[in-house]
């Protein structure tokens, strides 16, 4: 394999990195050197498939990415920004502590994979089991906002911090496909905007109308996501809500010891 | 290969984990193009491989000889190859042989012999009322089960399978295959986790026309071995996904049905799924697990099978496995990350991720005969 030469150029305060052909680990360390040199606005283009870009880094930096960056995007990431202008593959925020990732696109499967902290906007649809055994501890929540629809087993073995699904690709009248949701779910919450069957709920969860809290909530994210991707925030928060919620702190408390 | 079970698999337990990237790439026109891009696509998804096996399935290959079975066969000595080709003479015409180009490379060693045959039925030699393509199984199992060190891993008309160990982008460059040209191509690369990677374990698996390139683990492998044992198909590979292989050419070429109905007998309906269907599809569908239930592929895995015209990508029912599709112009592509094609193809039609369990298929806009003459008219 070759490793390129970085194409470092300063414009203003950003520093621009061209990942063409470029290792995830030549990329990862090279960003690892710059945030730990005190630059904090990176742009880098012709991403294609590097995994684990941001992995590591602990101050409030600004990085965009412009193509398809690879697995585990910003896995283990405390504090960045990254604002994807493409698709993200599978597990993006995977583990993450806290910052945002930004997306203009889809999203693969395993979005937000065991977060404990930080939020996850994505534009458009994402794929199975997103939100996995998301965490939270005190003030550590993690919030993922995702757009279009979600795929089968959302929320699965949700462990706490809040999932809100828009789906606006889903035409009037059409309730959301995704099945399993929230399987083995044991805290956190899940906001869906539409319906959907009890069939497709896991057998761990309830469903209830939202509260005036639930309503604040939901108009902040939604607004913020407005904000990212220049959507009518009024417009998608005049529709019907569902609240999901885990029926029991323990459901697999006696599986193996009963 | 009798030996290399014993050497390969001590244990013979059946059991073969891999992780691995798979990319699909067929132009519905029938256009045929070179195996440049898909050696890029491929050699993007390095890291999800580990060396140890890397393949490509090609249709529309030798348009010169479109209507004659194509042999690859690999070997491990000269005694093999004799011995292999005095049993082809016997059972076959063998209208054009000639060895494998390879361009030897540092990254690939000890490689095998690989030659190929261009062959026809020797009618006088088949049974009453047998057909061809159960004539060349029966040949192809012979070979492989029964003359050491000879394997036969490709038999179909008018495409090839090229594969061995070592990275899919390194057997790409041994085998030249920027140099080959085809409407349709498939490939993998492999990470072999409980049996060692050798040159008849890589993918694409081949019977006839059919391959198979795979990621997962079939853990069915067991049943669906026992159950395809009954119709003559024998499993001597060491690796799961040749099931996968043999239960699609039994399933289509010998039962007949339709692809859609294929990947609801792989990746069947659940129980509970089948209970919210209309009432006829109930019946159906009912039926097709009963009946085939030894063929149900458990396990988490994605693959993607082709065959003349065709390209089919799917996974299990709950998607343990990842694959992404897309478009562009008449060009569909599989792959396991979408940065791979996007390597090869930055502007797209359409992206999406497949629900599990439902094929996406690729089928060619024109009937197969008519290609069959567009590219004998283009040539290689």
């Amino acid at each position: 394999m070759t490793t390129t030469v970085i194409n470092k150029e300063r414009s203003g305060a950003v520093v621009k990195i061209d990942a063409t052909e470029m290792e995830t680990k030549t990329l990862n360390t090279r960003l690892r050197e710059l945030v730990a040199g005190g630059d904090d606005k990176i742009r880098i283009i012709n991403v294609c498939g590097q995994r684990y870009i941001g992995t590591d880094l602990n101050k409030p930096v600004d990085i965009e990415i412009i193509g398809t960056p690879g697995n585990d995007l910003g896995s283990f990431m405390d504090g960045p920004q990254i604002t994807v202008k493409g698709n993200a593959q599978d597990g993006c925020g995977n583990t993450m502590n806290s910052g945002n990732i930004i997306v203009h696109g889809h999203a693969g499967d395993v979005l937000g994979l065991a977060a404990r902290g930080g939020t996850i906007f994505i534009r458009d649809g994402v794929g199975y089991r997103c939100g996995i055994h998301m965490k939270e501890y005190g003030e550590q929540k993690p919030t993922l906002v995702i757009g279009g629809p979600a795929q089968d087993f959302l929320g699965e073995y949700m462990a706490g911090g809040t999932l809100i699904v828009l789906g606006l690709d889903l035409k009037k009248g059409e309730g959301h496909k995704a099945k399993y949701i929230g399987t083995g779910m044991h805290a956190g919450i899940i906001y869906l905007r539409g319906t959907v069957d009890k069939y497709q709920l896991g057998k761990e969860v309830g469903a209830a109308e939202l509260t005036e809290e639930d309503k604040l909530t939901l108009e902040r994210y939604v607004h913020e996501y407005s904000d990212h991707f220049g959507t009518d925030a009024g417009k998608i928060l005049d529709a019907q809500f569902i609240k999901l919620f885990p029926l029991y702190l323990r459901p697999y408390g006696t599986l193996y010891a009963p | 290969m009798k030996n290399l079970t014993i050497t390969s698999n001590p244990y013979n337990d059946d059991k073969v984990v891999d992780a691995c990237s798979i990319f699909g790439m067929m132009d519905t026109t029938g256009r045929r193009f070179s195996g440049k891009d898909v050696i890029r696509a491929i050699g993007n998804m390095h890291v999800r491989g580990n060396g140890l096996g890397g393949g490509f399935a090609v249709y529309g290959l030798y348009p010169d000889y479109a209507d004659l079975y194509a042999f690859h066969i690999m070997y491990l000595s000269d005694d093999a190859r004799e011995e292999a080709e005095s049993f082809l003479s016997c059972n076959f015409r063998i209208a054009h042989k000639e060895e494998i180009a390879t361009k030897p490379i540092r990254a690939i060693k000890n490689p095998p012999h690989v030659w190929r045959y261009f062959m026809e039925v020797n009618k006088q030699s088949k049974t009453q009322g047998q057909l061809d393509d159960d004539y060349v199984v029966e040949k192809v199992m012979t070979i492989n089960t029964g003359l050491a060190d000879a394997f036969v891993f490709s038999s179909g008309k008018n495409m090839g399978v090229f594969k061995g160990v070592g990275y899919p982008e390194e057997i790409g460059e041994y085998f030249c295959l920027e140099d080959y040209k085809g409407y349709l191509w498939t490939s993998h690369g492999r990470f072999p986790t409980n049996t060692p990677g050798w040159w008849g374990g890589a993918h694409p698996f081949c019977i006839l026309d059919w391959t198979v390139v795979h990621n997962g683990e079939i853990s069915s492998y067991g049943i669906n071995k026992r159950y395809l044992e009954q119709f003559g198909y024998q499993c001597t590979m060491q690796t799961d996904t040749e099931v996968v292989a043999y239960a699609v050419d039994l399933l289509v070429r010998k039962h007949g049905f339709s692809i859609e109905t294929l990947a609801r007998i792989l990746s069947a309906p659940f129980w509970a799924d089948i209970d919210r269907m209309p009432e006829d599809q109930q019946k159906l569908f009912r039926t097709l697990r009963q009946v085939y239930g030894s063929l149900l592929l458990n396990g988490p895995f994605t693959i993607i099978i082709a065959h003349e015209g065709e390209m089919i990508g799917l996974t299990d029912r709950i998607r343990l496995r990842p694959l992404i599709a897309a478009t562009k112009d008449s060009v569909l592509y599989l792959s396991s990350e979408e940065s791979a094609i996007r390597l090869i193809s930055p502007e797209l039609d359409k992206v999406w991720i497949p629900t599990g369990g439902e094929p996406v298929i690729a089928r060619l806009k024109s009937p197969i005969h008519s290609v069959r003459k567009q590219v004998a008219a283009t040539k290689r």
